[in-house]
């Protein structure tokens, strides 16, 4: 589960943190009991290590333990911040494997002797912050901060790539949230400096205090993250609700955004619009529902009016959604997303990049799940044929970068194809023509 | 206030009601105004004296400013400042700074430099065309003015030499004591607002306050011991770290509101696909919780029974053919009952709003003779539905009287204290109209 380059990678972290640890002046100094201060930074460090919190995606967790390690920088100088760091290896959280501990003991107790360093190196004071040195305190402290969370992201960023796709770490988990964890590190290693200059005053019972806040942003954070969980989940229960009206096209919804999302990430789109065409892609033929049964369920020809009816549905699929606080962008992706390069799509007739760029990702994917799906005038065609149709229709009723980039990420990622839908059960839930299906166009009555 | 009378009429004070709703606020504003004039009063004949540190009244003005500029949304359309509340708390409760030891000001001092950091950081907000947030400015101003009135008559050199627990201590005790002042005084103003009892606004609340509470005491408490070594500095330290606890805060209270509106949004699928009058499950899910609230339902509840409303009909969805006009109530029970279960089977499949696939699954049982009984929210969704059936969106007096007439002549269907209750809410509605 983890490659040689990484086992290599966490042997050389681990090999360098023991020789510089080694090297380092091992005493403690600064103020009295230092050894309880120190068995109590490693307790903190521990406790804020065990409440990792998810930040945003479940891959990238967030903890505040480093402000334990640069407490000890302040109180007790670099050896004993290298020592509060290694706690990581005994770390409570019990999923951790015996690689990812010896990196993280490792990295923690590499970056508190880094961050003790410079701390030193900038004439910061260790022992208790005084009021007349305060000033300098905090310049040397600063600089600590800054480099403890640079040392600790280098070194993730490390693992990240030569660890890539092994489960450690996922690439747009980490990008998509670096900005904002990085501030939070920066933020909570502060914190770090409030302890050693409560510690004075209070003793251990600084570092209780401080945990307050820590614990209810933790709270707060948790309940976000409880939060997405239940709203992507009744998101998806309605979309299913939405879809039973037709035998034929259920999971169409969650299918579309799948692939939707697959060609955003090929194609380098941010996380944060990644996840509005995820929505966007769910919901894309909400509006179908404003179609009359027996349009969707007609077997000959259609009239200009029932034409008209279908061709309203991305309309009535932004009326619905136009209130929830999406992105734009995504209410764009819903209404445009039957729209041709060539112009002569619905409902506005827009041509080449006059279509929102959501639009035509959503457009690809449709058509695409349209085509590997059963339908009652015809079995599901293999990906192979539908991705020939697409091709066909790149530059006519597609955009070619677009099919091309959801050609290269069916390469990477595999495509899990609908269940194999038999006969339904009950017949008159079955929609005869498909509008998404480029194959097979709708047949409108011509009125000569 | 008449949440908690069940008249079964519209009570004939109304007009006072919706008067006494401004005089809450009224009262709350002309107490912060009195006491924000006094203070500067006070503080401008006190000017020249020796005590007033200008270096620390600025920071802390400066900090309380910052902290208002970022307003905390929370759940409920409720609005917080915890930085600003960090800021002017630590102000009223600070002992004693690096450079001059033990630091003497009164109360009055603490009031004017609240009110003026507050007001510099609201006028962003009044720029912006937002409101100004005048209701919570004062809470808090009259929160900070009860711990600054009593603690800085304690202040002293012989108080500070104490051991820290004993300082520590009374600083805790003081910290409940706003929290409780603040609580209290926003569940006045929000009972005022929904017309909510008093008691269920508190311990809601409470309830929801705590946490952000805890975070705030705890970070006063921080902030005032840290001042001793760290000096003003300290200020600018701690920002960091309570921005992040903002930060976790505003997305978490942020998602929540996405949520309520998708599930608004898509609730709306059936009137768009033709199975209910348009307009039907907002007004429903209106109705629902404004009568759940005259009954005393807490907001943990009241959430889910908008969620049960909005989602009553969801059912509809599985049905071949849309009922003629949507009406539920004039189908067969043993429809009606299919569509709720149906309902209920699309919900529960969320896996995470399992109350609300109960009250949409029971809204069929009848309040009387069913075994087991239909919960309360059921209820009110069943009487709520039928009301909503029969009267639509006109507001014709007659029409909703006869309505409920209908509805209260049904007691074994429609519970009697709901049917009460609900007469009272649609009279109101009624009348805000006219």
């Amino acid at each position: 589960m983890v490659s040689r380059a990484a086992w290599l990678y966490i042997s050389a972290v681990v090999a360098i943190t023991v020789l510089f640890v080694a090297s380092a002046p091992m005493h403690l100094s600064g103020i009295p009991h230092p050894l309880f201060a120190l068995v109590t930074l490693q307790a903190l460090f521990l406790v804020c290590d065990s409440v990792k919190t998810p930040l945003i995606s479940r891959q990238t967790k967030w903890s505040p333990s480093s402000a334990a390690t640069l407490a000890a920088v302040v109180l007790l100088g670099p050896f004993a911040a290298a020592l509060v760091g290694a706690t990581s290896l005994i770390s409570m959280r019990r999923q951790l494997h015996l690689p990812e501990r010896l990196f993280n003991g490792a990295m923690h107790a590499l970056c508190g002797l880094a961050a003790g360093e410079a701390y030193l190196a900038l004439h910061g004071h260790v022992g208790f912050p005084t009021a007349s040195a305060f000033r300098a305190i905090v310049v040397a402290f600063a600089a600590a901060a800054a480099v403890h969370v640079a040392t600790n992201h280098a070194l993730i960023w490390g693992i990240y790539r030569l660890d890539r796709g092994s489960g450690m770490l996922r690439r747009e988990a980490l990008e998509s949230s670096l900005p904002l964890l990085l501030a939070s590190d920066l933020g909570y290693a502060c914190l770090g400096l409030v302890i050693a200059s409560l510690w004075q005053i209070m003793g251990w019972f600084a570092a209780l205090l401080v945990l307050v806040p820590l614990f209810v942003a933790r709270w707060a954070m948790g309940q976000f993250a409880e939060q997405q969980r239940a709203y992507a989940a009744t998101m998806n229960a309605l979309c299913q609700a939405v879809e039973t009206k037709d035998y034929y096209t259920r999971g169409h919804g969650d299918r579309v955004s799948r692939g939707a999302v697959m060609i955003a990430r090929q194609i380098g789109m941010s996380s944060d619009r990644t996840d509005a065409i995820r929505f966007a892609g769910m919901l894309h033929d909400v509006g179908k529902l404003g179609v009359p049964t027996q349009v969707l369920q007609k077997t000959g020809p259609l009239t200009e009016d029932e034409y008209a009816a279908i061709q309203l549905h991305p309309m009535r699929g932004l009326e619905i959604v136009r209130e929830i606080g999406f992105l734009y962008e995504a209410l764009n992706g819903i209404m445009h997303h039957h729209e041709r390069i060539d112009g002569r799509g619905y409902p506005m007739g827009l041509a080449g990049h006059e279509i929102p760029e959501f639009a035509r990702v959503i457009a690809v994917a449709d058509a695409f799940d349209s085509m590997t799906s059963t339908r009652s005038y015809r079995e599901a065609k293999s990906i192979r044929l539908a991705l020939a149709e697409l091709r066909k229709g790149a530059g006519t009723q597609f955009d070619p970068l677009i099919v091309e980039a959801f050609i290269a990420a069916l390469d990477r990622e595999e495509w899990r194809l609908p269940e194999p839908a038999g006969v339904p059960a009950d017949l008159a839930t079955v929609t005869v023509q498909d509008h998404d299906d480029p194959t097979a166009p709708l047949r409108v009555i011509e009125i000569p | 206030m008449t949440g908690g009378t069940l008249t079964g009429r519209p009570a004939p004070d109304r007009v006072a009601y919706w008067q006494a709703l401004d005089s809450g606020r009224l009262l709350l504003i002309s107490a912060a105004a009195m006491l924000v004039t006094a203070a500067f009063a006070g503080t401008v004949l006190d000017i020249q004296s020796r005590h007033l540190n200008w270096r620390a009244a600025l920071a802390f003005g400066g900090f309380i400013a910052f902290g208002e500029l970022l307003r905390l949304a929370l759940p409920g359309g409720r609005e917080a400042a915890p930085i600003a509340m960090v800021g002017a708390m630590a102000y009223a409760l600070l002992m004693s700074l690096p450079k001059e030891g033990v630091v003497h000001y009164n109360a009055l001092l603490v009031i004017t430099v609240s009110a003026i950091g507050m007001t510099v950081g609201a006028l962003p907000h009044i720029a912006a065309g937002r409101p100004a947030g005048l209701t919570g400015m004062c809470t808090r101003l009259i929160t900070v003015a009860c711990v600054a009135f009593i603690f800085r008559t304690f202040v002293s050199a012989s108080f500070v030499d104490q051991p820290w627990e004993f300082a520590f201590s009374i600083m805790a005790l003081l910290v409940i004591l706003g929290w409780l002042v603040e609580t209290m005084v926003g569940a006045l103003i929000r009972a005022d607002d929904v017309g909510a009892r008093f008691s269920v606004a508190m311990w809601d609340e409470m309830r929801l306050q705590w946490p952000l509470g805890l975070a705030v005491g705890a970070s006063v408490i921080i902030t005032v011991f840290g001042a001793k070594d760290m000096g003003l500095m300290e200020l600018a330290i701690l920002i960091g770290p309570l921005l992040v606890t903002q930060i976790a805060f505003r997305r978490y209270a942020g998602i929540r509101a996405t949520y309520l509106q998708t599930v608004r949004s898509l609730a709306r699928v059936t009137e768009v696909a033709g199975y209910v009058e348009a307009g039907h499950s907002r007004r429903v899910s209106r109705l629902a919780v404004a009568v759940g609230r005259g009954l005393g339902l807490a907001e943990k509840e009241l959430l889910a029974l908008e969620y049960a409303a909005l989602m009553h009909d969801i059912g509809q969805l599985s049905l071949r053919d849309p009922i003629p006009g949507g009406a539920t109530v004039l189908v067969s029970p043993a429809d009606q009952e299919q569509i709720a279960e149906l309902g209920a089977e699309v919900i529960r499949e969320a896996g995470v709003l399992d109350d609300v696939a109960t009250l949409v699954r029971c809204q069929s049982w009848p309040a009387r003779g069913h075994v087991p009984a239909p919960p309360l929210g059921s209820m009110v969704i069943r009487a709520a539905n039928a009301f909503d059936d029969m009267v639509g969106s006109s507001t014709d007096r007659d029409r909703s009287a006869a309505a409920l007439e209908r509805l209260r002549l049904d007691p074994a269907e429609y519970d009697g204290r709901v049917v009460a209750v609900l007469a009272e809410v649609a009279g109101r509605r009624v009348s805000s109209r006219l």
